[in-house]
């Protein structure tokens, strides 16, 4: 009798063997892990240049098996716009937090949507500030604690959060942009599907593309890992509702 | 080729284009930006990349990408921008990628006007953005030097994986000049190795500014350190003008030192023994040269268009051997050559000892100088 096996699951090809730094239960894992699989889905590990971020994906690059650079606080846009401007063959990518992209970088990643560069932006909402140590995020929900706004986010001092999705979704240049969640396997599933959408927006040079994923902060949430993932679900979908918010008329037809 | 009647500023995107640059990004800014213009129907009829970023932060962000693949890129701006693009200009530096950034420089500090100025020399010399880094500080004083220089920029970017700034003002920015431009260089296919371009059969080539390890930081420190060591061996550049037998040596850069040298001139005809010497590279400072010449000269007199920032080199090399004076007009004034020759007789008779501070002495002329103006 011959014993077969199956390969059903094993790190992709885009992963380098390092295990990551971040906490028990925060969803960066599963954003890096689903960007791997699609990259190597599509072949594009060996063309791909990724710009990370400054906040707590700081070191992203230490996870993905390709070339990559370390942007300014939220100035991967801007670098990645230099880059693809000068290699329109190859892919270009950031991956980026609220902080640096709805705060620090909102100039750079406006614009770039706006003028319609050929890049795919992975925008990892998770409403504070990781890296830092847990504060108000542009994108903080009214009435969130948070180590800056220790009484809850008061709308009247401290305004409201940013719908980034909604905002670049009015850009003409803007190709491919929608919400996705990472608090369950379904939500996972879509998000992994808009993400190769994105890349294939990217390669059929049909404009900006920017994946919104609503992803956890347990550690400074102060939750644990599954009431994090609740919270995503409870607290942040109704505020930042799921949903596509542009996609260009070519991408409609394209089964992934 | 022949010599053409050129603008500063289009002359200058020109050398650069000649010289292969394959990227420019910026954002409009008085005097400069006729360099912005003329990049954005020149390079796309070329198939290269232009944008006109929504700032200067942007534009260097952008500048930064772009060095990260190896290719040859620049932007060009002047004080304030200069001042946005700090934070681009240190991750380009702590990141060791080449590129090339022109200063036009205007008065200041904020907002300021957009007459000439040499009030960035700190800014541009001493680094300006955060941390330990080295650019290399070109400074010419014509647009034919301006071309010749910006070319040798983008190579030094190159050899070095370093950042190069060339240093003009206003007057080199707007004035025309007959100049000669060198041939269309063609551009190299070959990537470096540590450039990002997709890592196909290689392992993958990472760019970053972070050494999170302080003592990585540290190592890196002193690789940039001892770079810049083999750099100023090795790129000193400076011109001379009647030095040998000088008993008083002006030292000037950029406009500065050519008006110097119109004055000098008029010094030797009334038969004053004046010599100057003018920097072309302000990093590395051609201290070598000021050292030997410190030695022979009665006395130095160093003119500026700022309120004496090369001087404080001048000093510190000098180390009080002879006393050394100071002429600077500030805020975009620039000096006439007889305000200087003035200057350069004042110095030849004056037989004292020097202040300790030469600015205690020059603020009450300049005083008198600003009276008869208004």
């Amino acid at each position: 009798m011959v014993a077969t096996t199956e390969l059903i699951y094993q790190r992709p090809e885009s992963f380098t063997d390092v295990h990551t730094h971040y906490c028990p239960g925060c969803t960066h894992g599963v954003a890096h892990r689903l960007i791997a699989e699609v990259l190597d889905e599509m072949g594009l590990r060996e063309n791909t240049i990724g710009v990370a971020p400054v906040g707590c994906s700081v070191f992203a690059y230490r996870y993905f098996k390709m070339d990559f650079v370390e942007a300014a606080h939220g100035r991967a846009p801007a670098m990645a716009t230099g880059i693809k401007r000068v290699l329109p063959n190859n892919t270009v990518f950031t991956y980026q937090g609220d902080g640096d992209l709805a705060s620090i970088g909102m100039a750079e990643i406006m614009h770039a949507a706006a003028r319609g560069e050929n890049i795919s932006v992975i925008f990892i909402n998770n409403a504070i500030y990781g890296m830092t140590g847990g504060q108000m995020a542009p994108t903080t929900l009214p009435g969130m604690k948070t180590t800056s706004s220790p009484l809850g986010r008061d709308v009247e001092l401290a305004g409201y959060p940013i719908r980034m999705s909604e905002i670049i979704s009015n850009l003409d240049g803007a190709g491919y942009v929608v919400r996705r969640s990472l608090h369950n396997p379904a939500n996972i599933r879509k998000a992994k599907k808009a993400i190769r959408l994105a890349f294939e927006t990217q390669q059929r040079g049909l404009g900006f593309s920017m994946v919104e994923l609503l992803s956890s902060c347990p550690t400074n949430w102060k939750l644990s890992a599954q009431e994090a993932l609740d919270f995503i679900a409870e607290k942040m979908v109704p505020v930042f509702p799921l949903g596509d918010y542009k996609v260009h008329p070519t991408l409609e037809s394209l089964k992934v | 080729m022949a010599k053409e009647l050129l603008k500063g500023n289009h002359a200058f995107a020109e050398a650069a284009i000649r010289a292969g640059v394959e990227a420019f990004y910026g954002y409009p800014i008085t005097p400069s930006t006729e360099f912005l213009e003329y990049m954005s129907a020149r390079l796309p009829e070329l198939g290269r990349a232009f944008v006109q970023a929504e700032s200067e932060v942007s534009a260097i962000n952008m500048v930064y990408g772009a060095a990260c693949t190896g290719k040859r890129v620049m932007t060009a701006s002047s004080s304030p921008g200069i001042s946005l693009m700090m934070e681009g200009i240190s991750y380009i530096a702590g990141t060791e990628v080449p590129a090339v950034v022109v200063n036009v420089m205007r008065g200041g500090p904020g907002l300021g006007n957009i007459a000439p100025s040499q009030g960035d020399y700190y800014q541009m010399i001493k680094g300006g953005g955060h941390g330990d880094y080295f650019p290399i500080v070109l400074a010419p004083a014509s647009v034919q030097e301006a071309i010749d220089y910006i070319s040798l920029a983008f190579d030094l970017a190159d050899k070095y994986r370093a950042l190069v700034h060339v240093v003009v003002d206003g007057n080199m920015g707007q004035m025309m000049e007959p100049a000669e431009l060198p041939p269309l260089r063609e551009i190299p296919d070959k990537v470096p190795d540590w450039a990002v371009s997709g890592a196909k059969d290689r392992d993958p080539n990472i760019l970053t500014s972070i050494y999170i390890d302080p003592v990585d930081e540290e190592v890196t420190n002193l690789r940039l350190l001892k770079r810049w060591k083999e750099i100023e061996k090795n790129e000193v550049i400076y011109k001379e003008y009647e030095v040998e037998d000088a008993e008083v040596l002006v030292i000037g850069f950029g406009t500065a030192g050519r008006v110097a040298s119109s004055a000098v001139r008029e010094a030797r005809e009334a038969g004053i023994k004046a010599g100057l010497l003018r920097p072309i590279t302000l990093a590395p400072f051609p201290a070598d040269r000021l050292r030997e010449l410190a030695d022979r000269v009665k006395r130095i007199l160093v003119v500026e268009m700022n309120s004496g920032m090369m001087l404080d080199d001048v000093l510190r090399l000098v180390k009080g051997k002879v006393p050394v004076e100071f002429y600077g007009r500030m805020g975009g004034m620039t000096p006439l050559p007889d305000e200087i020759y003035g200057e350069i007789r004042r110095v030849a008779e004056n037989k004292g000892p020097g202040a300790q501070d030469p600015r205690e002495d020059w603020i009450p002329r300049l005083e008198k100088v600003i009276a008869g103006e208004k």
